[in-house]
């Protein structure tokens, strides 16, 4: 399977929500929490479960037309995400 | 683990991102590290239903985001998920930090349904005679590794939580291989720190800086070979092998908020030894006490601080180290902490290592009524 055809789903162990005092969306976890720039947030709003990457991307595309391609923003953010045990792929 | 990802650059204060709720000092275990105070409060004076609701209301409202549930075991609270449910509704990440023992699977159910997001669960040893002599208690670690299995197999983040000391070092491996098998996400090896009853046992408790070495290398050696795969570990070394002090709660003030039983707020757990006047709870409300209390603001910044921290440039970073520290082993609470290699009175902590090589008096088993140090429970392990 491409990469782009991957559907990434977050790890129950991560809670994503907004936080008023932040000013930012954070992800919270057991004890700890990560604060997320705009972008990512952005990504991750539109990790359901059921989407793709390359949805995704198109998604973002639809909604920012002004960034241009995000392909390798998106791909470079989910590397991290992988790597930071936030985001996985498969069951 | 938690501490890094929760800093802030202390400019302004900013929200108390972590409130600690000590439901209640009962435990049904009786640790010998045990770093609760010596003389616990009144059960009478603990904290109603509706007065923690409003703990959690208002510092939830000021941005407070993690809510640990500890104790003492929590669980002995019937209330706890009526508090758990509150504290989910109002958007707290909700921890519950327990001992295992009185969690049943229904009960894992009820809380899951209530809204708990993680559980951590404390073990004392690898194996069921050294957790039980630890613990103080029969059949301790069959009840834990039981309600282990069941936390994961009802989907909850799991912690596990051993205090590493001199009575199960020397069992680190099969620790992390236990952790393996109970699918752990997080495992804190943490030394055991030497607060409030375990103060006592300190010389029984510290390990050799020998036996420190070799369980960080056996740590080392079994994440080169976990391949990203199984639960993460988190050596804690204790400070008093350490040649600068811990960044003790990130700063007095800047990030943790502890409410004890009785509703005293205080800016650490063990603070309440400090000679200093804590605000209750029950008197005040946590935007009064966090942002206008002077205890709160006393040891913020850096004007409060002795030298050699008044001119070290380390002292962004350790804030001069643990206060309580300073005041347990100077009878200062404003000196820098001796573990501090730059503390002029270093020497205690050296004197502490030395000592801890021969301990001159019994262990004492943790107790809820002592009625005298001299005369509570005296166990050997």
């Amino acid at each position: 399977m491409s990469e782009q055809a991957m559907i990434p789903k977050l790890n129950s162990m991560f809670r994503f929500q907004y936080e008023k005092a932040q000013g930012c969306h954070v992800l919270l976890f057991p004890e700890g929490m990560v604060k997320l720039n705009d972008s990512a947030s952005e990504i991750i709003k539109l990790i359901d479960g059921n989407s793709s990457v390359e949805q995704i991307v198109n998604l973002l595309a639809a909604q920012f037309p002004e960034a241009g391609d995000l392909t390798d923003d998106v791909a470079e953010f989910l590397i991290t995400a992988v790597e930071k045990k936030w985001v996985y792929y498969g069951d | 683990m938690a501490i890094n990802q929760l800093s802030e650059t202390q400019e302004k204060v900013g929200p108390p991102l972590w409130l600690l709720a000590e439901l209640t000092y009962d435990c049904p275990l009786h640790c010998p590290y045990c770093s609760n105070p010596s003389v616990l409060g009144d059960k009478k004076d603990e904290l109603s239903t509706e007065q923690w609701l409003k703990v959690l209301t208002e510092a939830r409202a000021m941005g407070a985001v993690q809510l640990g549930f500890s104790g003492g075991e929590p669980l002995l609270r019937k209330d706890l998920e009526t508090m758990v449910k509150h504290g989910r509704e109002l958007g707290f990440y909700t921890n519950l930090i327990t001992s295992g023992i009185g969690l049943s699977e229904k009960r894992i159910a009820t809380l899951k349904k209530s809204g708990l997001d993680h559980i951590q669960i404390s073990f004392q040893g690898a194996d069921p005679g050294v957790n039980d002599a630890i613990a103080g208690r029969g059949n301790a670690y069959e009840q834990k590794f039981k309600m282990a299995q069941a936390v994961k197999a009802q989907g909850y983040p799991m912690v596990l939580n051993f205090v590493i000391s001199k009575q199960n070092i020397t069992q680190m491996l099969d620790i992390l291989r236990l952790s393996c098998e109970l699918e752990a996400d997080y495992v804190e090896l943490a030394t055991a720190q030497y607060y409030g009853w375990a103060f006592h046992n300190r010389d029984h408790l510290l390990p050799s800086q020998e036996e420190l070495i070799e369980a960080e290398l056996i740590v080392n050696e079994f994440r080169d070979q976990q391949q990203g795969k199984g639960p993460q570990f988190i050596f804690v070394t204790p400070d008093y092998y350490e040649q600068r002090p811990k960044a003790c709660m990130n700063g007095w003030g800047s990030t943790f908020l502890t409410v004890t039983p009785d509703g005293s707020a205080l800016p650490c757990h063990s603070a309440k030894m400090l000679p200093l006047k804590f605000p209750n709870v029950k008197d005040k409300s946590i935007g009064d006490i966090w942002c206008k209390d002077f205890s709160f603001d006393y040891f913020r910044g850096d004007s409060w601080m002795p030298q050699p921290c008044q001119n070290c440039d380390e002292k962004e970073k350790d804030f001069g180290g643990c206060r309580c520290q300073a005041y347990m082993l100077t009878g200062d609470m404003h000196k820098t902490d001796p573990v501090c290699s730059k503390s002029p009175d270093h020497h205690l902590i050296e004197q502490a290592i030395a000592n801890a090589k021969k301990p001159s008096s019994p262990l004492l088993m943790r107790v809820n009524k002592p009625q005298g140090l001299t005369e509570i429970a005296r166990v050997k392990l």
